[in-house]
């Protein structure tokens, strides 16, 4: 068998049966988030029905609102301290980099479900011990605290923190591709280190910050298992709210609002890859 | 020219365990075109960073017109570099390139921020794409640029700041023989316009040779010989830096008196006095001092064992019981035939005996070593600079 030639029909059907196994599902919810009638089985007719519905579900919007607000601070956080943390990495010696690059990236290998479980059992048992201490303190003193609780502020932490190895990834290979004496040009014309960072350093690694910031953003948007376990009982990410709508009655408007968070999330992976390769291209042309 | 720019004193740096470099001492004049010479890993490198202020030495001192600057960074050095592989900043032009350190505002002695105005800025660096002859590249990406001409942006980037001094790390080391060549004569034609010091790190005798007004040969951290190309040619200070500069013969042998040296047992008239007598010495004869004659008329008889043809001369390697030989002659002597040697007294170079007796001056492994000498290709260094930017 040559592995260079063209395939043949039965690899070709092989292809496409992997292809429809793989996008049929989505392709099915797509068409019936456009269905007129509410079964999931039956075609009843072109709609926008359920679309306009999804408007008016307070939940769902309230649901894209924090996912959105979630989203957009974790990335923006992750991405200045992701920054950060690759040039440190940058800068140490070999033989403690490389170790803690390997610790960076096991929490993106790591099961969501784990990371969901040990951030909430975290978040919980810091919270518990502090608010233990501020009833104590009431009790004693008659002074007292804001007793703390899963909720927004613990999910944006989580989101942070599962963020940050993917920014820290993007960024280390533009750092290692960039001249190491470029900072020292820098400061050898009159920069201080921080003008030399802004200067050049960042000019050069945009691309990969960029790269960071937008897989990070992905992966935020994305998340459901993480957001269950440390959002606490009052906040809720769009994934869970579809989640917790499919509890119920498999609601139609499910179909339009994944059909929408899919079209989201394939639009932004759409714009990272023709990043990437026009990145490698202009690589390639130098 | 005469007057001392920069200072080094008893400067030793050492990564964790390693010395590096072992009390340099060193001074450097005003308008001066000073070469640090050396093996990769001598030290060199480390020197000039130190004196641009990269690095600061583990102990000793550091003066710049008489004030220590030990702590000062970089950025407030008189001093600019031209670094290894240029480190242009690839997503800037090259007019920006060099306009980069203009465009970082300055803090004069009283505190206030100086900026230069578009204006200045552009007129020195138009001023300096003429003196590099790049005239016309201003729009053009760095990364469009040969290797020759990214050099250039290098040197105007340096320049345009007006430093006292620029330091220089092996700039050519990536160039091509020819364009290398060009750009020795180039160099010192900008640093004579400039009139400032320039501070030239390499491996390279040739270079070294043909550009410096001081040489200062480096090995294992520590300076060998410090003087002008001629001296350190003529007058090498011990076995290194006779081997390292040229190619030479060095010979075990004793001091009888002054003037009069003895070389496999036969006394020779020599030019070299101030020895004890009989004290054991290293002679350097360099190849192109001995004269080939009739086997009856020689000082010295010998069988040749290797013939070279290198366009000017034949690199004939002699035997001399025992202990071989490099000889440069334009007559040829071929292979097994037996030939005679005079050396004039001033063919002669006589030094103390040292730490590097006895390692260098034997052609008994010619062609691995000559192998060694025509490699001047660049090295880059880059593995031991890795985390701890050892040379």
């Amino acid at each position: 068998m040559n592995l260079g030639s063209r395939p043949g029909v039965l690899g070709r059907v092989f292809t496409a049966l992997v292809f429809l196994f793989l996008y049929l599902p989505i392709f099915l919810l797509i068409i019936f988030s456009f269905n007129a009638g509410s079964s999931s089985a039956v075609w009843q007719g072109f709609s926008l029905r359920w679309y306009e519905e999804l408007f008016q579900d307070r939940l769902i919007i309230n649901g894209v609102y924090t996912t959105l607000v979630v989203s957009l601070l974790a990335t923006a956080i992750a991405t200045v301290a992701g920054t950060f943390a690759a040039i440190g990495f940058y800068n140490m010696r070999r033989r403690w980099r490389e170790p803690l690059l390997v610790v960076n990236n096991i929490p993106m290998i790591n099961a969501d479900i784990v990371t969901g479980v040990s951030l909430c059992l975290f978040f919980v048992a810091s919270f518990g011990a502090w608010n233990g201490f501020v009833t104590w303190m009431e009790n004693t003193y008659r002074l007292t605290a804001p007793r703390l609780e899963l909720g927004f502020v613990t999910l944006l932490i989580a989101h942070v923190s599962f963020n940050i190895p993917y920014v820290v990834l993007a960024i280390m290979p533009k750092l290692r591709q960039m001249d190491k004496n470029l900072i020292d040009a820098a400061q050898d014309l009159g920069c201080t280190w921080m003008q030399a960072f802004w200067k050049v350093v960042v000019p050069e690694i945009k691309p990969g910050i960029v790269n960071g910031m937008l897989i990070a953003f992905t992966m935020s948007v994305d998340d459901f298992v993480i957001s269950y376990f440390t959002a606490g009982p009052k906040t809720s990410t769009l994934a869970m709210v579809i989640y917790s709508m499919t509890k119920k009655r498999v609601n139609p408007k499910i179909n339009a609002v994944s059909t929408l968070l899919f079209g989201a999330v394939l639009l932004l992976l759409i714009i990272v890859n023709v990043r990437q390769v026009r990145q490698e291209k202009a690589a390639k042309r130098k | 020219m005469s007057k001392e720019l920069i200072r080094l004193a008893d400067c030793t740096m050492a990564f964790d365990d390693e010395v590096v470099l072992d009390k340099i001492n060193l001074y450097i004049n005003d308008k001066e075109f000073l070469t640090l010479l050396g093996p990769s890993g001598c030290g060199k490198t480390t020197t000039l960073r130190i004196i641009g202020g990269f690095q600061t030495p583990t102990s000793g001192d550091v003066y710049f017109d008489g004030v220590r600057i030990n702590a000062v960074p970089p950025h407030k050095r008189a001093i600019n570099t031209v670094f290894q592989k240029y480190a242009l900043f690839p997503h800037l032009n090259v007019y920006e390139n060099i306009a980069f350190g203009l465009r970082i505002p300055k803090i004069d002695e009283k505190g206030k921020k100086i900026k230069l105005s578009e204006q200045e800025i552009d007129q020195r660096v138009m001023e300096m794409l003429q003196v590099v002859n790049l005239k016309g590249f201003e729009k053009r990406r760095v990364t469009s640029l040969s290797g020759g001409q990214q050099q250039r942006v290098a040197i105007a980037r340096a320049l345009v700041n007006r430093p006292k001094v620029l330091l220089l790390d092996e700039p050519l080391g990536a160039l091509d023989l020819k364009l290398r060549k060009d750009m020795q004569n180039e160099l010192k034609r900008i640093q004579q316009a400039m009139g400032i010091t320039f501070i030239y790190v390499t491996h390279d005798q040739e270079e070294a040779l043909a550009m410096s007004d001081t040489v200062v040969v480096m090995d294992s951290g520590r300076i060998q010989q410090i003087g002008t190309p001629e001296d350190i040619y003529n007058e090498p200070k011990n076995a290194f830096v006779a081997d390292f500069i040229g190619e030479s013969n060095i010979i075990d042998g004793i001091m009888r008196e002054d003037g009069v040296v003895e070389i496999f047992n036969r006394r020779f008239q020599c030019l070299d006095k101030g020895f004890a007598k009989d004290e054991p010495v290293d002679v350097v004869i360099r190849p192109e001092d001995v004269d080939i004659v009739p086997e009856d008329q020689g000082q010295l008889k010998g069988t040749v064992t290797n013939v070279t043809f290198k366009g000017m001369q034949y690199d004939i390697i002699v035997d001399f019981y025992g202990f071989k030989w490099l000889i440069q002659t334009t007559d040829l002597s071929p292979v097994g035939s037996h030939i005679g040697i005079k050396i004039d007294p001033d063919g002669f170079h006589v030094m103390k005996k040292s730490e590097y007796s006895g390692m260098f001056g034997d052609y008994s492994s010619y062609s691995e070593e000559y192998e060694e000498i025509s490699d001047v290709d660049y090295e880059p260094e880059e593995e031991g600079k890795e985390g701890g930017n050892e040379e």
